[in-house]
């Protein structure tokens, strides 16, 4: 074994302002050139963990620690943060946290700025580590003007001009669309092959992380770690599924089949997975005991979008001849990359942009087009990415009456009126609550919940998943299916396959301005044509259909997604 | 697009200048425009600037909206002025030649209409050298460009981070008030004053405590790569002083000089044509 | 919590570019025609309050800066001062707010309301007026009166969106409470 470069000895941490230590009993060693995973839900101690790695703790965040922590045989509370981070360099999750100088170029060279290295060597460094990740083409580019993937590479490249040893990556998948998101596994891969540094990537999408292999999953809960084993070693075991960690969906589709996983059939891979014939004759023959599901919902159409053309001022086209229908009750995802149209499409709805063709028809209402924003809140209900942008009022109970305080509704109907949108979306037990006593998800409930008051037939949520684990993530998109079921028309703008191809009974694809795909979800992620065109990913369903030499993938696909929703859930 | 600076990337001798010395520059000329009252120095002064504005390549119609709002600041202050003090020239100057009469205590006379004179005269003096400044200096060289002349380095990055997150946060409230005005936030005239600021208040909030979160989180991305931990640092934008630098600061250095030469030969810091 | 010097200075950059867009964008109409309120006062007693005086006096500084700069006018230093001199005042005046611990009750509102009208009299009342005399020349009772208006204004919008501001953020700080669900 290579020499070790982090370790971490009956480590222990607790922060200052809380009661309880957030780390126990962490034993773990990373080797020079190691590409390591760690992953856990939300809250078990992973971000903290990633602190102690790249020095924030001690050094920015207060608190005890216990047993010890080196970095090269020093413990890192003898060095300085500034030490430690010529070994370790982080790429936080807040991409635009993260890019602090006006252009790339600035941005790369922070680091060489603070060491007062000379303009000419440091010019010198900076575009060879530009031109390392790809990005030297972008150079004078700001922030604004640049994708996910870019920021992430201008960011990694401002690692790279220190020779770091160490890379930290966290949560690097949160913010991407699926095929930026692959090609950053890529990336990030091929990076530490060529600078032989060692990687630590923190993620809870396991599947997306294990596109390229890594050699060993740490999986953490509660604070300690649950497991420290090799990927196919710990995927052929059921310690994900018991602590709440999403496995690939091949996977579960073979276990469906009844198809035993074992190590020696290397399952970390879709692409490595070794399966005999009698394991895809299971498969085929599960396929063949499916009944097709009549999924279609919905009723009448409830929104009719006509020949949609929208600029904005500064003359880029951002809807060319838009036709899109919802039907009542169904639950619906819009998908595409950024740019692509989608978000301009839900504004246009609201009616927060005007486009300059095109007419939109919603239920009966006379004139759509010709009501304000407010007007239209009576009807569409918007909810924003980020609950944090919405919230205005300390109390839950406030938040929640806004739109109808503002709207001059008598308060004995806002009392009653509240009351019932709390306790449909859950929240009826925190209703004197203060909003800041809430989780991120329950943060969300409230807007939805303030949304909701309005008594609207549709909502539309901007990326309603994001940033969550799964057990948030089933949270909330369970939720939304129950007020679908209830009636309510749910429009969700998204990248998130998985929600796509679990929730949403239609699609409808974005590029470039224009809708190129109306389909099921299924039909939508099985065909590689449109999945490239729309920057998404192919499930991984469509290659475990391949394999097993079934033609019909997307049926395949749909078919285990009925089952999941139909057989296991129930 | 930066919405402080109207950089216009346009190769000229002045963009050729450091930011630094641009920056050294626009402040000598300010202060010997804000210095004196001296007519005939502050009628060289635009005339000066007018030619330095030939040379940048930098068109009428790059400037035109900002000149309208430069206008139309400077022809209300000289009214307000006219209004409150009509004869605020004739206790400046000491004389009193009148013109005509407006009714009342608004009498025209020679001295104000030459103290309004010399008001439009600094105008048309520091704008076009403002103009200049923002429209020729790359934003990314400001920082380095303070830092130089003897700003702290530390300060000088907080300007930065004030350009580079301008155009997110400007975005951010673009957003939050769409949503809020669905939930039916006004701040039109159509509300009393008092609801329009509670109303602003819905969108600042979530606009401002959201911004406090990011605070952090820069704040330990800047760390992690080294901020803080030398007296001084160096600057990917900064450049080296070349003849034509050393030139513009000693042409503006005698421009402060000359007056203060007038102001103390002057005996004030106005030219007084009327004694 | 104590905070490290490169949090103030993140907080004095993001605290002028919010200054900047609060100034530049954000216009609530006022009764007098043709003139805006100036909600960035609010945030700037807001941020001096929680980070200091220091901070106030540089986001004052350079948040004003940086308006004067964009609409082209170069820098009115006498009015760019006093907004320095305002942030600096309230950020001095205000040492004993515990923002951070989630401490704003009436004891916290009225002291705040109290500097706060302390630091805009003083900067609109004396050294924007006095600056503006012995830097520009005007004539004093026009400064004195332009000094009066803008300051009763600043003093109501602070008073309403500082207090507001204040009060949101105390009540976001993570407190440990004796929540319980209720039936």
């Amino acid at each position: 074994m290579s020499e070790v470069l982090l370790t971490f000895k009956n480590f222990g941490f607790q922060y200052n302002a809380q009661a309880e230590p957030t780390l126990y009993d962490i034993n773990l060693e990373v080797h020079r050139g190691e590409k390591i995973l760690i992953a856990g839900p939300s809250g078990c101690g992973k971000s903290t963990l990633a602190s102690c790695i790249n020095g924030l703790i001690p050094f920015s965040y207060r608190g005890e620690m216990t047993g010890s922590v080196q970095l090269k045989g020093r413990e890192t509370r003898d060095l300085s943060l500034f030490e430690i981070s010529r070994t370790v360099g982080t790429v936080l999750q807040d991409s635009d946290g993260q890019f602090i100088g006006l252009t790339v170029a600035e941005d790369i060279a922070f680091a060489l700025e603070n060491d007062c290295l000379p303009t000419d060597p440091m010019h010198e460094r900076v575009r060879r580590a530009a031109e390392l990740v790809g990005i030297g083409t972008h150079m004078k580019h700001a922030p604004g003007d640049l994708s996910g993937g870019q920021k992430q590479r201008a960011a990694l490249a401002g690692l790279m001009v220190n020779d770091v040893e160490l890379l930290l990556f966290d949560e690097p998948l949160a913010n991407l669309d699926p095929a930026t998101g692959k090609q950053a596994i890529e990336f990030i891969d091929d990076i530490c092959r060529q600078s032989g540094a060692a990687a630590v990537i923190i993620e809870h999408r396991l599947e997306d992380v294990l596109h390229r292999s890594v050699d060993r999953i740490i999986l953490m809960g509660d604070g300690r770690i649950l497991a420290d084993m090799k990927p196919d070693e710990l995927l052929a075991s059921d310690l994900l599924a018991r602590s709440g960690i999403r496995e690939p969906l091949y996977l579960t589709a073979l276990k469906y089949a009844g198809v035993q996983i074992t190590p020696e059939k290397r399952p970390s891979g879709i692409r490595d997975i070794i399966l005999s014939d009698q394991d895809k004759e299971k498969v085929r023959s599960w396929m063949a005991s499916q009944d097709p599901v009549s999924g279609k919902k919905g009723g009448r159409d409830l929104l009719s979008a006509q020949d949609i053309s929208f600029s904005y001022s500064n003359g880029r086209q951002a809807l060319r001849n838009v036709s899109v229908q919802i039907r009542e009750g169904e639950l619906l995802a819009i998908v595409g990359t950024n740019g692509a149209g989608k978000s301009t499409f839900s504004k246009v709805v609201c009616g927060f942009e005007t486009p300059q063709e095109g007419r939109i028809q919603f239920a009966d209402v006379e004139d759509w087009m010709g009501l304000s924003i407010k007007e239209r809140a009576d009807h569409v209900g918007y909810v924003m990415q980020n609950p944090n942008q919405m919230i205005s009022q300390t109390m839950i109970f406030d938040e929640v009456a806004l739109g109808l305080r503002t709207r001059g509704v008598p308060e004995d109907e806002i009392r009653s009126r509240v009351e019932d949108s709390l306790k449909v979306c859950g929240l009826w037990p925190f209703r004197s609550w203060p909003v800041s006593a809430l989780s991120f998800g329950q943060k969300k409930r409230v807007t939805i919940a303030s949304v909701l008051v309005l008594r609207p037939k549709m909502i539309i949520l901007d990326e309603p998943t994001a940033g969550q684990d799964y057990r948030h993530y089933t949270e909330i998109m369970e939720f939304l299916r129950e007020l679908s079921s209830r009636g309510f028309t749910i429009v969700m703008i998204t990248h998130d396959m998985h929600l796509m191809l679990e929730y949403a009974d239609r699609s409808v694809v974005f590029s470039e301005g224009q809708v190129i795909a109306d389909d099921t979800s299924a039909g939508v992620l099985t065909n590689p044509d449109l999945v490239k065109r729309a920057n998404l990913k192919e499930t991984s369903l469509y290659d475990l259909a391949q394999l097993c030499g079934i033609g019909q993938a997307r049926d395949f696909a749909q078919y285990f997604i009925d089952y999941e929703r139909e057989v296991v859930r129930k | 697009m930066n919405s402080v600076f109207c950089y216009i990337d346009r190769p000229s001798p002045i963009h050729d200048l450091t930011g630094a010395t641009k920056l050294t520059c626009l402040l000598l000329w300010s202060f010997a425009a804000m210095m004196t009252y001296d007519t005939r120095f502050l009628a060289f002064l635009p005339v000066f600037s007018f030619l330095l504005f030939a040379f940048s390549k930098i068109r009428l119609k790059d400037v035109s909206f900002m000149i309208g709002f430069t206008m139309v600041f400077m022809i209300l202050n000289n009214l307000l002025i006219f209004l409150f003090s009509p004869q605020h020239g004739v206790s400046l100057y000491g004389t009193c030649h009148e013109l005509f009469s407006l009714g009342g205590r608004y009498v025209v006379t020679l001295e104000q209409l030459f103290y309004h004179l010399n008001l439009v005269l600094k105008y048309l003096s520091t704008i076009p050298i403002v103009l200049l400044f923002i429209c020729t200096t790359n934003p990314s060289e400001f920082a380095a460009s303070l830092n130089r002349i003897g700003v702290k380095y530390t300060v000088a990055y907080s300007v930065s981070l004030a350009l580079r997150y301008i155009p997110d946060i400007q975005r951010e409230y673009h957003e939050i008030s769409q949503a809020q005005q669905a939930r039916g936030i006004e701040m039109s005239k159509k509300e009393t004053l008092f609801k329009r600021l509670k109303s602003a208040s819905a969108i600042l909030i979530p606009l401002i405590l959201s911004s406090m979160d990011r605070i952090e989180t820069i704040s330990n991305a800047m760390q992690l790569r080294g901020f803080g931990k030398n007296k001084k640092r160096t600057w990917y934008m900064g450049r080296p002083f070349r003849t034509a630098d050393i030139l513009s600061i000693i042409v503006c250095a005698l421009l402060l000089a000359t007056a203060v030469f007038l102001n103390i030969r002057n005996g004030s810091r106005f030219w007084n044509p009327f004694s | 919590m104590k905070k490290s010097p490169v949090t103030t200075i993140v907080a004095i950059g993001i605290g002028a570019a919010l200054f900047f867009v609060l100034g530049r964008f954000v216009a609530i109409p006022s009764p007098v025609p043709n003139t805006n309120i100036s909600t960035q006062y609010g945030l700037l007693a807001f941020m001096a309050a929680l980070f200091g005086p220091v901070a106030g006096i540089l986001i004052g500084l350079i948040g004003h800066a940086l308006i004067d700069f964009s609409y082209g006018w170069g820098i009115w230093w006498s009015w760019v001062i006093a907004s320095a001199v305002f942030g600096g005042l309230v950020g001095f005046l205000c040492g004993k707010l515990k923002l951070d611990d989630g401490e704003f009750g009436t004891k916290g509102i009225i002291s705040f309301n109290i500097f706060q009208v302390i630091g805009h009299i003083i900067a609109w009342g004396v050294i924007a007026p006095v600056l503006d005399i012995l830097m520009y020349a005007e004539p004093a009772n026009k400064v004195f009166l332009q000094g009066l208006v803008g300051g009763i204004a600043n003093i109501v919008t602070t008073a309403i969106i500082g207090t507001i501001l204040c009060y949101a953020y105390a009540a976001s700080r993570p407190k440990k409470g004796s929540l319980s669900k209720e039936a």
